[in-house]
């Protein structure tokens, strides 16, 4: 494919912003989009939070009167609003905005879908809000256990029930574009043993989404026609069976707090190795865990059922503890990675490791909730608000606010102010175990959750004043960081391509990226494409002084071979280079020797050296080039692929013809790399393999 | 390997266009088509979602002695069987329909397809008929429940079925479609033939299994 004709070039139509907005396909805008509405909705949704919790300070009623029902609508729509229009959409969007990137591709494999799949969250969000103006939310809880749910009368419940069948549909659909991007468009040489743990999350996550859900939407429909259409599903005298309920939303139930986890286990992944310099540790047993904590999510649910008495309590306390092994598994990994690592303690680093102290203790929480004996005295109790709060709140929402720091410069062009970052973190760190740590204490106390009020006699009182202070505490420390979002975006947009020196593709194109993603990609070898580009040299890889004529013809070799039966890829990445050799600039590599000099910054589309364009560019304003091929049959234009790549998948890309423009982006790279100092304490001597 | 040879040239010159709306060529495809996936992977989520009906379904039943319950009844014959038989064949038809447009014979495909359509929409007709002569209703009692909600969401899928089965028929009579380009095709009679399992599976479970 040497001969690649060019097109004309598209003449950008003049749109609105707001326009390109609405009816953008791209994976990077929606992402945007996903982000930005599922933080309005945590907003909205902490805000319901601090009326509750400023009922609960004190016995007595503060806030809500009792006889309105309203503090019932209050936490349900709570609860509902943090789980389906904050923690999982927010996840997506990171999802959307970067999986793309680092598995090399421009978009996702869907991309009108995928902003279907975008609109439907804010829809859903509406119908679940209007509740309030249209005689009362759903007030059933998140959980709405049936008969209580079957039973509440007005339109709240309702509408909780189609809004959530649509917010399902949403998941599902972008449940399938996760999967089939991953599958088919990662970028040659990214087997899925070097795909970066972020994708893995989101893989693992993807399949939970699209096994879980649809069980949701049954239930939904079954409780929307029980509840309009005098159905007996749920209804013991018309022959249905109440607990039922519980079974088929916990089968959702359950694989759901792993869809919210998930993808914030892949931010932690990415985040900890980057400040740790040190690739993470046990990258095969944390797939490993990943892909058990998928499978054994199916096999829990009853764990949320153990009081009802309709449960094998054996086996499904046996299961969840077997569950929490890959998870301890992981905790392991973590610890590991940073283990004699260098440590940059960035906001986004903090938020990871506050991440690793606050989930421990939800996971022990988990733990101990699994024994069926202690769950009897805990089911119900504050334990569970406790519970989920430390692995939802100070796992997930952790990971969320790790994630916003670390790729906010990629998706901005500026790093987010560390000065109000610390501020950021104190705060919300020091809030999240004042608001949720006393609420253990409530829970052994028998404090049950769900409740408006309590007696003076109860002895409730100071731990809910905490918790108050505690969730007022985390409510201040979001404004640190409103401000900090705001004045970083008046600065200029100067982070770099990457400011982190960190290891994954998408830090290898522009900031923020173009709207195809890449120009071009360096080779991929293992789980750190980006690190290889920058270091590989250094650590005595095989694209090093140690090339053989193959390799440095371009042609995959034994080396690669291995490097693809060691799915870390790593066989070809030992040594451990020292901050002197950096210094020294010992870039052994030999210019012709097949290290794969490597355009990474998209050209500028004058710059001398672009890439031809690849004659796909039919679009309908553009006119179709004369040498694109229109299949007659559709009159659709054919895609023509714009390179034919070479054979295998550990693809070597040689430096034979090296005078492009590209050596002066390695030089930049290098320079970058010498000016931070900061090599990677990479290798991993001290790990038994 | 590309035109200058250190490079893998990924992205497009331009903002990717045409490209951007099926899906990335940017790899050599391999392995199944990306929208075939699409539909497989989505397959999947509709048997989750009536595996939580038939969950539900079998729970009641276990937990009820007489089954049906008094005085509810169904037959399988003659015409829950005929309607089975229809909607078997019209897979046959259905997949001759593909085999016709992989030989490139468009209006060979077009015919299979017009038969298919037909079927589909007499299943739909007969289900609709059988329904008035069952003398139960969606809210006498779980069994009703169950019943209308299983067989009327698949009878909502047959009629999405046949709406895709009309477009691509639609599309085949415009002239589109050839030996190497029908992802379409495929992918609707990949999903018709499911609508027909799931049939299969509900015709076992509330006729005869009873
Ligand atoms: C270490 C692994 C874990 C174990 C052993 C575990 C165990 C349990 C158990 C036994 C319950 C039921 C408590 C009761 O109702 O009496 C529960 C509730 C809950 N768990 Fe976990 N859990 C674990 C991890 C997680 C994670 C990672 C999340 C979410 C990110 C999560 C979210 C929840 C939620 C939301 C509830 C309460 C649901 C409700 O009733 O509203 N758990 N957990
Ligand atoms: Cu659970």
């Amino acid at each position: 494919m040497a001969t690649t004709a060019l097109t004309p070039r598209a003449i950008p139509y003049p749109r609105s912003r707001v326009y390109e907005w609405l009816t953008t396909t791209d994976h990077k805008k929606i992402g945007v989009l996903y982000i930005t509405s599922s933080f309005i909705f945590f907003l909205l949704a902490g805000i319901l939070a601090l009326f509750i919790r400023s009922e609960l300070a004190l016995p007595g009623s503060q806030i809500f009167d009792p006889t309105s029902g309203l503090y019932n609508q209050v936490f349900t729509m709570h609860g509902t609003t943090m789980i389906f229009l904050f923690v999982m959409p927010m996840l997506t969007g990171f999802g959307n905005y970067i999986v793309p990137l680092q598995i090399g591709a421009a978009d996702m494999a869907f991309p009108r879908i995928n902003a279907l799949s975008f609109w439907m969250i804010p829809l859903s969000g509406i119908l679940l809000f209007s509740g309030f103006f249209l005689g009362g939310a759903a007030a059933a809880g998140w959980t709405s256990y049936a008969p209580l749910s079957a039973r509440e009368v007005g339109p709240g419940q309702d509408l909780w029930i189609v809004g959530l069948i649509l917010n399902g549909t949403s998941s599902i659909l972008g449940g399938i574009n996760f999967i089939a991007t991953i599958f088919k468009l990662r970028a040659p040489g990214m087997t899925l043993m070097r795909m970066p743990l972020f994708v893995w999350n989101v893989l693992v996550t993807s399949l939970l989404l699209l096994f879980a859900v649809p069980v949701l939407t049954s239930a939904l429909i079954m409780l929307f026609i029980d509840r309009n259409y005098g159905g007996g599903f749920f209804n013991p005298a018309a022959g249905g069976n109440a607990i039922l309920w519980q079974h088929v939303f916990w089968f959702f139930g359950h694989p759901e707090v792993y869809i919210m986890i998930l993808p914030a286990f892949g931010i932690i992944s990415e985040v900890l190795p980057v400040f740790s310099r040190k690739p993470l540790f046990g990258y095969r047993a944390f797939v490993m865990a990943t892909v058990a904590i998928g499978a054994l999510g199916f096999g829990v649910w009853a764990h949320h059922m153990f009081t009802t008495g309709s449960v094998y309590l054996p086996f499904f306390a046996f299961t969840t503890f077997l569950i929490s092994v890959p998870t301890g598994v992981k905790m392991f990994n973590w610890i590991a990675t940073m283990w004699r690592g260098r440590l940059q303690f960035t906001t986004a680093m903090l938020f990871a490791v506050g991440f690793l102290a606050t989930f421990l203790i939800g996971g022990l929480d988990g733990a101990f909730a699994a024994a069926a004996p202690v769950d009897f005295h805990l089911q119900d109790t504050y334990w569970v608000v406790s519970h989920l709060h430390y692995v939802l709140f100070g796992g997930s929402a952790f990971g969320v606010f790790a994630a916003t720091y670390y790729w906010f410069p990629k998706i901005f062009g500026v790093r987010l102010d560390e000065g109000f970052g610390k501020i950021h973190f104190t705060l919300h760190f020091l809030g999240t175990q004042l608001a949720f740590f006393p609420m253990h204490l409530l829970g052994l106390d028998g404090m049950p959750r769900r409740i408006q009020d309590y007696s003076p006699a109860a002895g409730w009182q100071d731990m809910n004043v905490l918790s108050t202070i505690g969730a007022f505490m985390i409510a201040i420390s979001i404004l640190p960081f409103l401000w900090n979002v705001f004045i970083s975006l008046r600065k200029p947009r100067d982070a770099g391509d990457d400011p982190w020196d960190a290891f994954t593709l998408e830090w290898a194109t522009t900031s923020p990226p173009p709207p195809h993603n890449f120009d071009a990609l360096p080779p991929i070898r293992s789980e750190r494409p980006l690190f290889d580009l920058k270091y590989g040299e250094l650590m005595g890889g095989h694209a090093g002084q140690h090339a053989t004529p193959a390799e440095a013809a371009g042609y995959p070799t034994e080396a690669d071979r291995e490097a693809q039966s060691d799915p870390q890829g790593r066989a070809d990445l030992p040594t451990n280079p020292t901050v002197a050799d950096v210094e020294a600039g010992t870039t052994a590599r030999s210019e012709a020797g097949g290290s794969g000099v490597i355009v990474v910054r998209p050209a500028d589309s004058e710059a001398p050296g672009q890439p031809a364009a690849p004659a796909t560019e039919a679009a309908p304003e553009t006119p179709a080039a004369p040498e694109t091929p229109a299949t007659p049959e559709t009159g659709e234009p054919k895609l023509v692929p714009p390179v034919t790549h070479a054979p295998g998948e550990g693809e070597v890309t040689s430096a034979a013809d090296a005078s492009r423009p590209s050596a002066e982006v390695t030089e930049r790279v290098r320079r970058q790399a010498r000016q931070k100092g900061t090599p990677p304490s990479d290798a991993r001597p001290e790990e038994p393999r | 390997m590309t035109a200058s040879g250190d490079v893998m040239v990924t992205g497009h010159g331009t903002v990717p266009t045409a490209a951007h709306e099926t899906g990335t060529p940017l790899h050599e495809e391999r392995g199944v088509n990306t929208a075939l996936l699409g539909m497989l992977l989505f397959i999947a989520s509709e048997v989750m979602f009536f595996g939580g009906l038939f969950a539900v379904y079998f729970n009641v039943r276990a937990a009820n002695r007489v089954w049906p319950p008094e005085g509810f009844h169904v037959e399988a014959l003659p015409i829950p069987l005929i309607a089975t038989i229809i909607l078997v064949v019209s897979s046959f038809t259905m997949q001759r329909a593909v085999w016709r447009i992989r030989a490139n014979d468009r209006t060979g495909m077009n015919r299979a397809l017009l038969v298919t359509l037909l079927l589909g929409i007499v299943f739909l007709a007969i289900q609709l008929y059988d329904y008035t002569t069952l003398g139960f209703g969606l809210s006498s009692g779980v069994y009703g429940s169950l019943f209308y909600t299983m067989t009327g969401f698949h009878g909502a899928h047959v009629f999405g079925g046949v709406i895709g089965i009309l477009v691509v028929m639609l599309r085949g009579m415009a002239g589109q479609f050839s030996a190497g380009h029908h992802v379409a095709v495929e992918a609707v009679s990949i999903y018709w033939h499911f609508v027909d399992v799931v049939w299969i599976a509900l015709f076992t479970t509330l006729y005869l299994l009873r």
